[in-house]
């Protein structure tokens, strides 16, 4: 039995590097020498989805996005 | 003069087709000056052949046609045609957008389809219509092409009568990125011609948040000649993988430059040939417009213009673009300067592509003057990596995919530059063309035939 994974999704034209997000979610993002966010690709397991939506609810352009996988976990 | 509508029929060349290995095939009977008449154009293709779709659930024979055809758009990213017009036939009132804004400095094709032949294109756009259900054309035309969007237009008039959709021009500012198909959208929902974040995409939701269509010129002239002559007549040319014609914009010291229509798979020395021969040697060419990649001197005698072929040198046809580049331009200076005009093109809303273009730009012109601190081709990579897939469109990526196979093809130029500054070719006007540049001083293009 598969459980749904999800995955962090930017829209680079709506973020503007205040870089929040970078600082809630360390797990999975770090920030460019521009202030810019840098996601990993891996997907987020559970433990890490919390921080994940925190990360998202933070960012004040609602640039950062936790959307369901695709691909099975 | 009337227009009736034959019916498509089986795949077989139609009688009366065109001999199916003789080119050229879109640039048939192409006038040097005036647009086409629609008379002439029918003269010379035949009349349109009518697209029966019996009711929303049953596919129109079109598609499947183009799917035999191997048709793959000719707008750069080589996606197959037929995948997109099942995509958008799926949808609920979709909308048809014919891309002929053409913001690749170094083609001249889609310019030369709406200066001369604006008929094939509208009929590529009328028949995808009809195979995909829309009852809406929109053609979107540069505003700098002045004699395209006047033809296109009158073209439009000229055809009003008899055609089954509503034709629309739409002009697009210019620029690099206004043809890329969001910025089209946006543009057409009344917004900037710049880009936005996708998906959706624009065949889920485009104009007016409908289902929308978008392909290049060439690709909807390429669809209305395998409307009228079927498949098998499409792949009577090419190579397996990529059937069909496809117009080249050739440029550089050869002796008659311009828009040239080849046999995929055809020799670079061909096309050479058709056009008068070289006048200087070629000490590179740049394939697949700014967004492409360089091919070195030596390699050009065994070049085959297929992107089979060309992906072994880690290249592609992408739009069309062959330029040669001459044994006496510098190619670190035509770097340095394409460069810096590819990042003044970002539309400067995403953070990587505003900021890594103009470093990397920067980075190009540093070497090229001698003044560059450091291990610069890391530093190149390092941007690179920086960039790449990080724009909300493909932008950013065309251009590392550019300045990276300049870095690899001129190695030892730029090397050279690095380490002892200018070199005496540096000092030439630039040879690769930019709109600044260009526009007013570029001899007339006469397309040609071969
Ligand atoms: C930066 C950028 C600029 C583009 N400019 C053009 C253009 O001027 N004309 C064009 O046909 N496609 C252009 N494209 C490709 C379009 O987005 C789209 O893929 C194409 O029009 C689809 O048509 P096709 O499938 O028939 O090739 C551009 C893409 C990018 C990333
Ligand atoms: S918090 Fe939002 S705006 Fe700030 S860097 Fe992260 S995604 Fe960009
Ligand atoms: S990647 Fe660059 S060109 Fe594309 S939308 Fe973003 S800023 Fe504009």
């Amino acid at each position: 039995m598969s459980h749904s994974s999800h995955k962090l999704r930017l829209n680079p034209i709506a973020c503007e590097a205040h870089g929040m997000c970078a600082e809630l979610f360390p797990e999975r993002i770090s920030l460019d020498e521009w202030g810019y966010p840098v996601i990993a690709g891996e997907p987020i397991s559970p433990s890490l989805l919390s921080h994940a939506r925190r990360a998202a609810q933070a960012c004040p352009t609602f640039a950062l996005l936790v959307e369901k996988d695709k691909a099975p976990a | 003069m009337s227009r009736h509508h034959a019916t498509v029929a089986e795949a077989a060349p139609r009688a009366g087709a065109p001999d199916g290995r003789s080119l050229p095939r879109l640039l048939a009977e192409v006038p040097s000056r005036e647009p086409m008449s629609l008379d002439h154009h029918l003269a010379v293709h035949g009349e349109l052949p009518h697209e029966h779709r019996h009711g929303r659930r049953h596919e129109s024979a079109l598609i499947e046609r183009v799917e035999r055809a191997g048709l793959r758009g000719r707008g750069g990213a080589g996606f197959p045609t037929a995948v997109k017009l099942r995509a958008v036939a799926h949808g609920r009132r979709p909308i048809v957008v014919i891309n002929a804004a053409e913001g690749e400095p170094a083609s001249l094709k889609d310019r030369t389809l709406s200066e001369l032949l604006p008929h094939l294109m509208l009929d590529g756009g009328e028949l995808a219509a009809q195979a995909v259900g829309a009852e809406e054309v929109i053609v979107c035309v540069c505003e700098s092409a002045i004699a395209g969007v006047e033809s296109v237009s009158a073209a439009i008039e000229e055809r009003s009568g008899e055609s089954s959709v509503r034709m629309q021009l739409s002009t697009v500012p210019t620029g690099y990125v206004a043809g890329q198909e969001s910025a089209l959208v946006n543009h057409l929902n009344g917004g900037p011609a710049l880009p936005t974040f996708t998906p959706p995409m624009p065949f889920e939701q485009g104009v007016r948040r409908r289902p929308t269509l978008i392909n290049n010129a060439e690709t909807l002239a390429q669809l209305a000649l395998i409307a009228r002559y079927g498949s098998t007549w499409f792949r009577e040319l090419g190579t397996p993988s990529q059937p069909g014609s496809a117009l080249v914009t050739l440029s550089g010291p050869v002796a008659y430059p311009g828009v040239y229509e080849i046999e995929h798979g055809a020799s670079l020395a061909s096309l050479i040939d058709a056009a008068g021969g070289t006048t200087a040697a070629a000490r590179a060419a740049l394939l697949g417009g700014y967004a492409g990649a360089w091919i070195d001197g030596s390699l050009l005698g065994g070049l085959s213009l297929s992107d089979e072929h060309l992906a072994t040198h880690g290249a592609s046809l992408g739009a069309g673009v062959v330029l040669l580049l001459s044994q006496d331009a510098c190619p670190v200076a035509e770097t340095a300067s394409v460069a810096r005009w590819l990042a003044d093109q970002s539309a400067r809303q995403c953070g990587p592509c505003l900021n890594g273009l103009d470093a990397l730009a920067a980075t190009v012109e540093e070497i090229a003057g001698g003044t560059v601190e450091g291990n610069a081709s890391k530093r190149i990579e390092r941007l690179a990596a920086l960039v790449r897939r990080r724009g909300a469109c493909g932008h950013p990526d065309g251009t590392v995919r550019l300045i990276l196979s300049a870095v690899e093809t001129f190695a030892a130029e730029f090397a050279d530059h690095a380490r002892h500054g200018p070199c005496e070719a540096c000092d030439r006007a630039p040879e690769l063309p930019l709109p600044a540049r260009s526009t007013r001083n570029a001899r007339r293009r006469e397309p040609v035939a071969f």
